[in-house]
Parts: C-alpha cells; sequence; structure tokens
C-alpha cells in the first residue's frame, strides 16, 4: 500500500524516529497529501469525505449520548427526554446524532449513484464496490437498531414489523423462522430484552463500519479514484496532488453540505422523524400506520409490493445484495455513463424509480399506490437484470476523450511525463 | 461540472424531503383540512411570548389539569428563562400550596404526602392507568409533555404537489403541525352530523380522525371560564392558542435557545463556505 | 514530477495572493471546529435536575431538643442535632490543645479557622449541629443519631467500623479518623428553616 516512491520526509528527529519504527506520517503523506487525484473529480467526490466526517459525528455524538441513556425499557425514553431537556446541551447532541443519521445516508445515496453513473465499480475496482455494499448493509443494520433506542411508538413497532419478516422462513423449512425470530427477541415478543441488546450492537457497529472504511479507502488508494471520463491517470498532467487540492474542495463542500445539515438539526429538527415516536412504546395499541426512517422507504415499498410475504422478503433483500454483482451485470466497455447516451436514459429511470418507491413506501398499501409500487419495483430489478446486461453491449458509446488533461484542458494540453505508479 | 453537482444534489434533497415529508407527517384529519395558526415561536426567528405562556400554564391548570398529568414537566421549568418565566418565590408557593407528591417511606413504610419543592415534577391527577380509566369510562387521557410534538397532520397532497410543499416546509422550518392539529381539535367539538351515530360516551369532533373522541369539549362553558389577569380578552380561542403555546413550549423548552443557536451557526457557516470557496478557487486557479 | 514542481513553485512566486485567502478561510474554518468542541465537554458537567438537588431545605420545627434526624444533600447523609445545654456546654468546655484536629472544617469559613465551637455552628443557633455524616476516616456513617444509638465515649457520634470517636461538636476526638465531620455550607433562611448548598 505504501508508495515506495514516497516524498516524506521527516524534518524533526522524533520524526525520523517515530519513522524508523511506526511510520504512520510516512503513509498519511503517501496517501494523503501526495497522492495523485484525477484533476477533472467534481464536487460528486467530495461525498467520501463527506461520510467520513459524518461517520465521525454520528460516533461522537453518540457515545455523548449514551453517557446519559439507559436502555432498558422502564427508562430509554425517559432518559431520551433528560437529554432533551436536562443535559447541558443534550438537545444538540441528541437533535445531531438523529439528523445526522439522515445526512448520513443521504450522503451514501449520493455517494452510490455517482458509482452507478460513472461506471466506479468496473474493473479493478470490484472489491472496492463490494466492501461499500457491506457498509451499506453495516449502515442499515446500525440504523435500524438506533431508531429502536428512544422505545417510542413507532421505535417499539418498526422492530416488531421487520423483525417478524424473518417468520416468513417457516414457509420454507417449519419452525426455523419463528426460532430465528425468538433468538432475535430474547423473548416472545420484542421487549426490554430487545431494547438492551440492540442498544449493544448498536454501540458495536459503527465499529466495524470504520474497519471497513478502512478497507474501503485501502482498495480505493490501489486503483485510485475514479473520474467523470471514466479514463485512468496516464500522466502527470492527468493530476493533481490531494493536498492541498482534493482537501480543499473537500473542506468546502463540506461546509456547504454542513449548511443543510445545520438547518435540520436547528430549525426542522423532527421535520425527518415521525410523531408517533414521541408516544411512550405501547405493546397493546399499534399505531394506524408504521413508516420506517425515509432512507428505508423504497425497500419497504420494495417489501409490499409483493403480495406473498417470504417472496416480498426476499424481494427486499435481493434489492440490496443485487448491488454486489453490478460490476458483472454491467457490460458495457466504456465507464463513464457520461459517454454511453443510451444507458443515461435508464440510469435516470432508475434514479425516478427509487424516488418514486420511496414516496409510495410512505404511503398506505392500497389502491393505486401498490400497482405503482409493482410497476417500480419491477423497473428496479429489470434496471439490473436485463437493462445493465442488455445496453452494455448493444449500445454505441460516444467517442471519450484522448485523455483526463485532454478533457479539462482540450486537445492542446502539453503533453507531460508519465505518472508514477500507485499502489504497491 | 458545477451544475451537474447543484442537479444532483437538488434531486436528493429533493427526493428526501419528498419522501421523508410525505412520511413524516400524520394521519390526524384524513379529510379535514387543518389550518395552519400564526404561532409566535414558528419559524427560524420563532421565540415564545411570556406572558402568552403564562396565561397557558393558568388554563392548563385550571381546565386540563384535573385529567391530564404532565409528569415530564418540573416545577423549576416554570422559572427557567426560555419559558413562562415565573418569579422563584412565585413557583416554590405555588407548588408548595397546590401540590402535593408521595414522600419517602417513613419508619413504618408507609408513604405520606408532602408539599411539593421546585425539584418536583407535577404530581399526576391519578395514581396509575388505572385509575384515570375507571374515572374516564375506559378511557386514558394523555400525559400532555410531548402532545404537541406528538401529533401532526396529513395534509393529503396530491404526489404531484409534494415537492412543491415540502420544500416550502423546509424552507420556512414548519414544525407546528402538532400544534395546528390540536387548535383544530380543540375548536372542533360541534354537533355530529344528522344520520351519525356515535358510541356511547363518546364527543363529536371534527379534526379527530374518525371524528369520535372520548374528550369531551374542555372549553363547553365558553368564555369567561378562565379569568386572565392581563387584559387579554378572556375568549375560547385565546384559551386554546394560549394553553396550545403552553404545550408546545412543554414538550420543546430548549427551542428558544436551539434557535438563537442556529441563528449563529448558520450565520458563521455562510461566511465560511464563502470563505472555503475562494479559498478553493485560488487554489485551483493554476490547475483550471 | 514536473508538474508537481511547476505547483510548487508556482505557488511559491505568488504566496500572498493565493495564502491570505487561504489562511484566513482554513482560520476561520478552525474556529467554528475548536468552538463546536464545548458542547461535548459541557455536556458531561452536572445538568439541570442535578443543580436542582444542589441546595436542600429542612424545617427545623418539628426536631425537639435532644432529637436528631439525617437529611441527603447532595447524595449524601447530613446529621442534623438539637443539642441540650449540656451538649451545649460539653463542646464549648473543650481546650483546642486536647484536640486532634484543630480545623473547624467548616465550608462557610476559611482553611485555617480553629475548631471552637462557635466556628462550628451558627451565631444565635448554637443550639443546632449540622455535619456531613461521613466519617473522615474510611467513609462509613457513624452512629449517634438515633437516641439509642452509641455515641462513643465523647456523647456525639461513633463510628462502629474502626473505632472513631466524635464529641457532641462531631469533633474527632479519638480513633483513626484524621479530621473533624464536615460542616455544609449551610444558612438560617428563617428562625426554623435552613438551606444547605
Amino acid at each position: 500500500m505504501a508508495n515506495h516512491e514516497s516524498t516524506y520526509r521527516p524534518t524533526s528527529s522524533i520524526g525520523r524516529w517515530m519513522d524508523a519504527r511506526l511510520p504512520v506520517a510516512r503513509i498519511m503523506h503517501a496517501q494523503f497529501v501526495d497522492f495523485p487525484t484525477p484533476r477533472n473529480i467534481n464536487y460528486l467526490w467530495t461525498t467520501g469525505g463527506l461520510l467520513t466526517f459524518f461517520l465521525g459525528v454520528q460516533i461522537a455524538t453518540g457515545v455523548v449520548l449514551a453517557m446519559h441513556y439507559a436502555p432498558t425499557a422502564a427508562d430509554a425514553f425517559n432518559t431520551v427526554e433528560h437529554i432533551r431537556r436536562d443535559v447541558n446541551y443534550g438537545w444538540l447532541m441528541r437533535n445531531l446524532h438523529a439528523v445526522g443519521a439522515s445526512m448520513f445516508f443521504l450522503a451514501v445515496y449520493i455517494h452510490i449513484a455517482r458509482g452507478l453513473y460513472y461506471g466506479s465499480y468496473k474493473a479493478p475496482r470490484e472489491v472496492l464496490w463490494i466492501i461499500g455494499v457491506v457498509i451499506l448493509l453495516l449502515m442499515m443494520a446500525t440504523a435500524f437498531m438506533g431508531y429502536s433506542l428512544p422505545w417510542g411508538q413507532m421505535s417499539f413497532w418498526a422492530v416488531t414489523v421487520i423483525t417478524n419478516l424473518f417468520s416468513s422462513i417457516d414457509s420454507i423449512i417449519p419452525g426455523l423462522g419463528t426460532r430465528i425470530v425468538q433468538w432475535l427477541w430474547g423473548g416472545f415478543s420484542v421487549s426490554g430484552t430487545t431494547l438492551t441488546r440492540f442498544f449493544s450492537l448498536h454501540y458495536l457497529l459503527p465499529f466495524v463500519i470504520a474497519g471497513a472504511v478502512g478497507l474501503h479507502i485501502w482498495a480505493l488508494h490501489v486503483a485510485g479514484q475514479n473520474n467523470p471520463t471514466g479514463l485512468e491517470i496516464k500522466t502527470t498532467s492527468d493530476s493533481v496532488p490531494m493536498s492541498p487540492y482534493a482537501v480543499m474542495k473537500d473542506i468546502f463542500a463540506l461546509s456547504v453540505f454542513g449548511l443543510l445539515f445545520a438547518w435540520f438539526v436547528f430549525f426542522l429538527p423532527d421535520y425527518l422523524g415521525h410523531p408517533d415516536n414521541y408516544i411512550e412504546a405501547n405493546p397493546l395499541s399499534t399505531p394506524p400506520h408504521i413508516v420506517p426512517e425515509w432512507y428505508f422507504l423504497p425497500y419497504y415499498a420494495i417489501l409490499r409490493a409483493i403480495p406473498n410475504k417470504l417472496l416480498g422478503v426476499i424481494a427486499m433483500f435481493s434489492s440490496i445484495l443485487l448491488l454486489v454483482f453490478i460490476p458483472w451485470l454491467d457490460t458495457s466497455r466504456v465507464r463513464s455513463a457520461k459517454y454511453r447516451p443510451v444507458y443515461k436514459w435508464f440510469f435516470w429511470l432508475f434514479i425516478i424509480s427509487v424516488v418514486a418507491l420511496g414516496y409510495l413506501g410512505s404511503k398506505p398499501p392500497e389502491g393505486a399506490y401498490v400497482i405503482w409500487a409493482r410497476v417500480f419495483t419491477a423497473y428496479y430489478f429489470l434496471h439490473f437484470l436485463v437493462i445493465m446486461p442488455i445496453v452494455g453491449v448493444t449500445e454505441n458509446p460516444a467517442p471519450l476523450p484522448r485523455s483526463i488533461s485532454e478533457s479539462v484542458l482540450g486537445k492542446g494540453a502539453a503533453p507531460a511525463r508519465a505518472a508514477a505508479p500507485l499502489g504497491r | 461540472m458545477t451544475a451537474k453537482f447543484c442537479a444532483t444534489l437538488g434531486a436528493a434533497v429533493l427526493a428526501t424531503g419528498l419522501a421523508a415529508g410525505a412520511g413524516a407527517l400524520w394521519a390526524a384529519g384524513e379529510e379535514t383540512h387543518i389550518e395552519r395558526q400564526p404561532w409566535t415561536f414558528s419559524g427560524t426567528f420563532g421565540k415564545f411570548d411570556e406572558a402568552q405562556l403564562q396565561r397557558g400554564f393558568k388554563v392548563y391548570s385550571e381546565v386540563c389539569q384535573r385529567c391530564h398529568s404532565i409528569k415530564r414537566l418540573y416545577f423549576r421549568n416554570l422559572v427557567q428563562p426560555g419559558g413562562p418565566a415565573f418569579s422563584e418565590a412565585a413557583i416554590k408557593s405555588l407548588a408548595g400550596n397546590n401540590y402535593q407528591v408521595d414522600d419517602v417511606p417513613d419508619e413504618q413504610g408507609k408513604i405520606n404526602k408532602r408539599p411539593a419543592v421546585l425539584a418536583d415534577s407535577f404530581p399526576p391527577p391519578y395514581p396509575n392507568e388505572q385509575a384515570a380509566r375507571y374515572a374516564q369510562n375506559g378511557a386514558l387521557p394523555p400525559d400532555l409533555s410531548l402532545i404537541a410534538r406528538a401529533r401532526g397532520i396529513d395534509a393529503g397532497t396530491p404526489f404531484y404537489r409534494v415537492p412543491d410543499a415540502m420544500l416550502r416546509d423546509i424552507v420556512s422550518g414548519y414544525q407546528e403541525a402538532g400544534a395546528d392539529y390540536i387548535y383544530a381539535y380543540l375548536l372542533g367539538y360541534a354537533d355530529p352530523p344528522a344520520g351519525m351515530k356515535m358510541a356511547e360516551f363518546m364527543n363529536y369532533n371534527k379534526a379527530f380522525p374518525g371524528h369520535q373522541t372520548a374528550m369531551p369539549n374542555p372549553f363547553l362553558a365558553g368564555d369567561g371560564l378562565v379569568k386572565y389577569d392581563d387584559g387579554t380578552p378572556a375568549t375560547v380561542d385565546n384559551y386554546a392558542r394560549d394553553v396550545i403555546a403552553f404545550l408546545s413550549w412543554a414538550a420543546d423548552p430548549m427551542l428558544q435557545e436551539r434557535k438563537r443557536l442556529g441563528l449563529l451557526v448558520i450565520f458563521y457557516l455562510i461566511i465560511t463556505a464563502v470563505l472555503l470557496g475562494l479559498a478553493k478557487r485560488r487554489i485551483w486557479r493554476e490547475v483550471h | 514530477m514536473q508538474r508537481e514542481a511547476d505547483l510548487a513553485s508556482h505557488s511559491a512566486e505568488e504566496p500572498t495572493r493565493r495564502d491570505f485567502i487561504v489562511i484566513a478561510a482554513q482560520a476561520f474554518a478552525g474556529v467554528g471546529a475548536a468552538l463546536a468542541l464545548w458542547p461535548f465537554i459541557h455536556q458531561m458537567n452536572p445538568d439541570a435536575s442535578t443543580q436542582a438537588l444542589a441546595s436542600t431545605e429542612v424545617d427545623l420545627s418539628p426536631i425537639k431538643e435532644g432529637q436528631a434526624i439525617t437529611v441527603v444533600w447532595r447524595g449524601k447523609p447530613v446529621f442534623i442535632r438539637n443539642r441540650t445545654p449540656e451538649e451545649i456546654k460539653k463542646a464549648v468546655d473543650v481546650k483546642l490543645s486536647d484536640l486532634s484536629d484543630g480545623s473547624a472544617r467548616n465550608d462557610d469559613l476559611p482553611e485555617r479557622a480553629p475548631a471552637t465551637d462557635a466556628n462550628r455552628t451558627k451565631k444565635g443557633h448554637e443550639n443546632w449541629i449540622i455535619l456531613v455524616g461521613i466519617c473522615t476516616h474510611l467513609g462509613c456513617i457513624p452512629k449517634g443519631q438515633g437516641l439509642s444509638d452509641a455515641r462513643g465515649d465523647f456523647g456525639g457520634w461513633f463510628c462502629p467500623c474502626h473505632g472513631s470517636h466524635y464529641d457532641t461538636a462531631g469533633r474527632i476526638r479519638k480513633g483513626p479518623a484524621p479530621r473533624n465531620l464536615e460542616v455544609p455550607p449551610y444558612a438560617f433562611t428563617s428562625d426554623t428553616k435552613i438551606k444547605i448548598g
């Protein structure tokens, strides 16, 4: 992973002493200061930095909240109110954490859309992509368990509904589904036992995510970043050193995204949530409409679109697991959709479908809503299983520029020396 | 490049708002249109009106308190800034003279009552849920500490109007759906329409989902039910507005501090973003 | 390499134009980041519900002469005894040189104040002795509050854990405890009411 041509020269005697024993500064310099970054990456490439920031925010605010929160059925709701009312800046910590989760998912969905559009999943970045899917799954598990912790009505019933899905396994192996569900619950229904174990796992998983992010960045730095042309860096004029160029861009993007974050934290803290979660969990009273948080709505729509319980569960999980196979489902020789005039339309159709599914997931599963959910679910799977493979081989891509620098500077770009090899 | 970023981010935010907004506001009056009310505490510059909160507390203690607990509110909260901001002496005597709370067990293990102090929370009118239901024909009057946050409105917006509605709500910082619903509910008592069969003990209410609510009209006695000392007209409409302002504060006592700090942070971030944007352009000038 | 050198030399040629805005931006952003740290630190300070219990008010009128009660203040036991004239005299008559610990240990007085009975009580209310009921040796709660409790050799309090004897002013007279029982900060808000803390 360390670049053998690292230009790092320790300037102090302490620096030299550490460099001979644990060359962290050398690695950081090679990977985050010197690292050749395509000069043409646009602001969609700032999402990685944003996501790392939000992981940090969630962990920091989460650790603080855990100092005041009690993960028991009797006290969970009360301690959250204690945090909102009595703890110094408790209201702020709680808003940062709750809104931060939504911002985390917003950034990750933009990040994934960027990868889908520009073909960032194609060789040699398949493992990078798959680690990304693993991170997404870990994020979803963390968020699902985190939402149960306030122990409001929606917390309780969302857990009940989603964990109950596993009982559909009973239709394959009788009794197994029920045993799995009771194992998850730690009892015969969702209870404080479930809550406490969810708290333990919710505290654990973000650190697993951090480890996966480390692998993700490692895999990224082996191949280098993709860019809007989809071309590899060939000469030094194709790239700029990561610091200060990409770093400054990341920090600027963070301040803008931070404005959106702050707007919700301070002026709309409950907008992305649900009023029913301000009612204490009541196992004897079901809310009229159970909905998950917005970032789960598309999968919820897919789940309810299929009339069969087991097939609905399979469809819901498949919709995410399918992402793993995209590097092989997409047969295009061209990476970036910028040069794929036919596929481009289907990409936007896919985005529209996901947004539509999100809307439909928030609606009661009746009438026209169900019909449209089925239409868009069908398109979702068709997009990956049919369109990606077929369009990849049949379309005529637009001509690619000769190099990254040509795409930025035009044909008059002066040729420069070949770039140093990355990674290894 | 920048345009693409803006378009994508804009689409993503819109999508978030669309999905979130559509899911977040909740079915509290399916066919009834719930009007938005003007509240002093709404929007970016919203603040509570101290005098209104004090009147609201009066309405709560004279009208609502006999059935509804407000157990997450402490007497000391009535003194802290950002709320009704009564004087400490006034609340000390209010608590001590009017409210009794359970004391620690005495030598015989009996639990006696003692006068409340600032550090205590409001004692409930009924000792437990069963006693409340017994007194209320099986219905449980909900605790009011969070009621203003625990209610919402499903406006029934058609899907093509949703992005526009969400954008307006996000830009204006609309968080008062609970308050608007409760206002419509408190003033929504009326005679049932001809031919509608009411269940036993139920009352007709225009805003309540299903239109049959167990709670009777708290303002049945009409204007003059509660005496206001500050000259505000003692009308049912004012009672509703004042008590809802009080309950909105009770559900979110840190609102003023939150919005104050929010303005500072947003202002700071705008300046920072501009400075960082200029710095980024300077650094990239050679490269472009 | 050449390109990077070009970029580096370019920046060296025009430091003022590029660096000022960059430094200004980074400084502004940095100040905000530093200020953002404060809520994370302050949230660990005692919260509003704890602050509300920082003081305890006690009504002394039910406590008859010779009786004692124990109240809780900031999670600690506080002994309140209405001393008889004999108990007061015994405390006043003690010579300072006979005391193991000569300091008043009164939170309302400076460090060096001597452990006279006057410095352990409030003027005009000398019959009331108010002490934090935690033995200064290893933290047990001394006996002596109940009428039938052992009071030790000096008529005050006796700690059963390691045998420390306190006199009627709560001063250590015999045993392993190093300091007199602490007198918490308190004040008479009326003739019969005190506010501790």
